[in-house]
């Protein structure tokens, strides 16, 4: 009998986790395809470029700019002892603009505009203005999560590049300014190292997708909130912790792809 | 009113983006090198080891770089390394005894080309082979025959 219970709650568990996985698929698959809106179409995009992308650069510049000065200390500070300092430069930007730049911007991307996100839909769940658009005959899928989802792609790419460069900037502060590390050779060996198409363009190709996929999570959470204010919260926080979660496995599996075997 | 404020700091916001992208494409991943413009000309040698030698390796003449290397391919017909590299034609009377030997900054550091001229009077044109060539110092090959002569004449 409890036996019995437990099995069906396990099963009934599986079924729900199906259902709105197929549920977000939809949400996204709905919002992608369709014809493009040209008359609201970039108004709103523009306006959730806004929100999203324009209110998180600050947060982005200020952690790029201490992440860069870190990573200058420490790698300063592990190739002194091979007497190579030198390096410094190659070091730094590898780590940046391969993993580091979109990862933390994603991260932080996530926990800025990714919570905003799912409140601001579920709120208007709960206030039931997604039922009142349909009532009037617009597609709230079309009107709310195409341009927040078409904002994430376009916006986490640029907000990662300036991070960056914030970074790079507070790593040639350190490293060049306070701890000595020759301009020239900091900047040529950086140059020797790095290609534009392996490491700047697929680390835009990573951003990008993080932006998606965030997006795409808190958009989901906010369309299935519960809609009280608990029901808020949560989703909210389940936002924050699922896209996390999913920036850190799906830059495992892209690093796999674009980097794994030479 | 508003909105215009809006579009404005959009417009900002993804000027300073594409402004990053640019600089880290041109100023991070050197696509500006100068080696890679027209006054340029291609050389290619072969070599018995290539260890470490990557693209972009920087090619010298008396520890002033003059190039740089372009691709580094394996000859079927002979199995061996074949480097193929970007001149500065202000270099361009290399002469034809040229010996290009690979070298390592310091212990740890990079392997890059050094060219030495000799003093034959034809020169290398673009397109040219280096013929005489010396192969990358192999830190372990090194160590072993030190190990392998000490054994033999202790």
């Amino acid at each position: 009998m409890t036996i019995l219970d437990q099995i069906a709650k396990l099963g009934q568990g599986g079924l729900v986790v199906v259902g709105n996985l197929g549920r977000a698929g939809m949400i996204v698959a709905l919002a992608l395809l369709g014809p493009p809106d040209f008359r609201h179409g970039p108004a709103l995009l523009i306006r959730q470029l806004y929100s999203v992308g324009v209110f998180s650069l600050l947060i982005i510049a200020v952690s790029g700019l201490f992440v860069g000065m870190v990573l200058a200390l420490q790698g300063y500070n592990l190739l002194i002892r091979f007497d190579a300092v030198e390096a410094l430069g190659q070091a730094v930007s590898v780590t940046l603009v391969r993993e580091l730049g979109p990862v933390i911007s994603a991260l932080l991307f996530a926990g800025r505009a990714g919570s905003a996100l799912t409140a601001e839909i579920g709120l208007m769940k709960a206030t039931e203005q997604l039922a009142a658009m349909e009532v009037i005959g617009v597609d709230p899928i079309r009107r709310v999560v195409r341009p927040r989802l078409w904002a994430g792609i376009i916006a986490m790419p640029l907000l990662a590049q300036i991070f960056n460069v914030v970074a790079l900037w507070g790593a040639v502060i350190i490293g060049v300014g306070w701890l000595g590390v020759g301009a020239d050779a900091f900047w040529t060996n950086m140059q020797d190292y790095l290609e534009f198409r392996r490491d700047i363009f697929n680390g835009v190709i990573k951003a990008a997708v993080f932006g998606g996929v965030i997006t795409w999570i808190a958009v989901f959470q906010g369309y299935n909130t519960v809609p009280t204010s608990e029901g808020i919260s949560r989703a909210t926080t389940r936002t924050v912790v699922y896209s996390s979660l999913a920036v850190l496995g799906m830059d495992f599996l892209l690093t796999a792809v674009m980097f794994g075997v030479n | 009113m508003q909105s215009r404020a809006i579009e404005l700091a959009v417009g900002l916001f993804i000027l300073a983006g594409i402004l990053a992208l640019a600089f880290l494409a041109i100023q991070v991943s050197g696509i500006n090198r100068e080696f890679d413009s027209k006054s340029t000309y291609q050389l290619y040698a072969e070599f018995n080891n290539v260890a470490g030698l990557t693209r972009k390796a920087k090619v010298t003449v008396a520890g002033v770089q003059v190039g740089l290397v372009t691709a580094i391919t394996i000859n079927p017909e002979s199995m061996r390394a074949r480097v193929d590299m970007v001149i500065s034609s202000e270099v361009k009377d290399l002469s034809e005894d040229t010996i290009a030997a690979i070298q390592t900054a310091g212990i740890l550091g990079e392997k890059y080309i050094a060219l030495s001229p000799g003093g034959a009077l034809e020169t290398l044109s673009d397109g040219d082979r280096v013929h005489d060539t010396q192969s990358a110092l192999i830190l372990e090959e090194l160590v072993g025959k030190i190990l392998t002569s000490r054994a033999t004449n202790p």
